[in-house]
């Protein structure tokens, strides 16, 4: 009897320290998915973060060779300044993809950037001198070039967040991602008409 | 246009409709005729050999939906054009009746061949060849000031196939006759059937369906093989590159 009894004991130990071990292995596999695509994220926002800097390099450039062919532009041009000035005076740190208001005005910086560039391009249009210009050609190429790279850094940006924030939210991974503190990421959104450049009217 | 911002963020739709590329110089709109894409294939080939960067040469009918920028780098990606680890490829994209031309280059390349050398490349080697009409001709400027700009800076890497030594000759001459064969056999047959969902317009002229079988996973021999045409390495894009329209 008494060893019946202690066979059963064991038995139900065994079970539940391979059923414990189990529970951890998975919770550890899980954990270290999530890392990994944690790192995914973080590098794919430092390639978007990248390309914005180098657009923001730029513009110093392009608007002193603007200027010197189309000088009554003063609104566009200024518009371009400030937008940039309002871009590099914004602290980014790392947080930035954990709270998502800091995300989004991050984004509308960004975007009103873009826009305000695109504006300037449009203007350029009128000024034949001015598109003729071989460094103004090449700035104008640099800027569509970085444009695309930036389109494409969100791009797969958002495509490693999805990654993530799917893996954080299914259940039951999404008891191991609460409890080591993975939360769910912002995306980029596509603004508006954002892909809409400005129609030039005569 | 709002479809348009949609579709940009849930990036490359869908796959099967991207040709898969066999070959350094591929005209899926018929422009270019046997004998002109056999000297690119020829001129291109040889290139990569040297030098292990990888040019290749797409001409479509037409682009399909989405912009040229998205167009040309999913060829580009699907493709793996470069090789994995330098991604020193590069693609010059023309899509026909939309009259635009794009060269996509590699990261490897971005150095080497900045957005403003690109686009000085459109503007000057091929945009007056093209506005003539002379199309062969401005690819081929076009590919030799590409090829003249990726020297410049990028080192030559012997590639594997080097220690087959001496008898590469009759293998290129060979797989240049394989390769006229079959597009003048393929110019003649083309049935444009058997397409699934998303047909793109520049699938006619059937890259994908005639020489497929091997499937759109995209599984490439790394170090490139010998005697069959282009074969991707595994480069990576992120979008360098310049836009031109003629």
């Amino acid at each position: 009897m008494k060893s019946r009894g202690c066979l059963i004991a064991a038995v139900v130990i065994g079970v539940i320290v391979v059923f414990v071990a189990g529970f951890f292995m998975w919770g550890v596999a899980v954990n270290n998915n999530l890392v990994t695509l944690d790192e995914g994220v973080r590098s794919a926002w430092s390639q978007v973060e990248t390309q914005y800097q180098r657009r923001a390099d730029l513009i110093p450039n392009l608007v002193e060779t603007v200027k010197g062919f189309a000088n009554q532009e003063q609104e566009v041009l200024i518009g371009v300044t400030e937008a940039r000035a309002k871009v590099s005076q914004m602290t980014v740190t790392k947080d930035v993809l954990d709270d998502p208001q800091a995300f989004a005005k991050f984004q509308a910086a960004q975007d009103q950037l873009g826009s305000a560039l695109s504006r300037l391009l449009v203007v350029s249009e009128n000024y034949p001198q001015l598109k003729s210009n071989e460094n103004f050609l090449a700035l104008q190429t640099q800027l569509e070039g970085t444009e695309n790279r930036i389109t494409v850094a969100r791009g797969r940006f958002n495509e490693s967040v999805q990654g993530y924030n799917t893996t954080v939210r299914r259940f039951p991974g999404s008891l191991v991602a609460a409890f080591r503190g993975f939360r769910e990421r912002p995306y980029f959104q596509a603004k508006e008409g954002a892909e809409n450049v400005p129609q030039v009217k005569f | 246009m709002v479809f348009r911002a949609s579709a940009a963020i849930s990036a490359a739709p869908q796959d099967d409709a991207v040709p898969l590329l066999k070959r350094y110089a591929t005209d899926l709109s018929g422009t270019l005729s046997a004998d002109q894409l056999a000297q690119l294939e020829a001129r291109l080939e040889e290139f990569d050999r040297i030098t292990s960067t990888q040019i290749v040469v797409l001409m479509v009918p037409a682009m399909g939906e989405g912009s040229l920028e998205e167009a040309s780098l999913r060829v580009a990606e699907k493709n793996g054009i470069g090789r994995k680890g330098k991604s020193n490829g590069v693609l010059l994209f023309i899509a026909k009746s939309d009259r635009k031309i794009r060269i996509e280059t590699g990261y490897g390349l971005e150095g080497a061949i900045p957005d403003a050398l690109a686009g000085i490349i459109i503007r000057r080697e091929i945009v007056p060849h093209f506005r003539r009409g002379d199309y062969f001709e401005g690819i081929s400027a076009g590919a030799e000031a590409i090829m003249a700009a990726a020297r410049n800076e990028y080192k030559a890497d012997d590639r594997k196939d080097q220690r087959q030594g001496k008898n590469v000759l009759p293998v290129i001459v060979v797989a240049i006759l394989i390769i006229v064969l079959v597009s003048r056999m393929r110019g003649g047959g083309g049935t444009g059937s058997g397409f699934r969902r998303g047909i793109s317009p520049w699938m006619f002229g059937g890259l994908g369906s005639g020489l497929g079988g091997r499937g759109s996973g995209g599984s490439f021999g790394g170090g490139g093989s010998f005697g069959g045409g282009f074969s991707g390495g595994g480069g990576s894009f992120g979008g360098g590159g310049a836009s031109g329209s003629w």
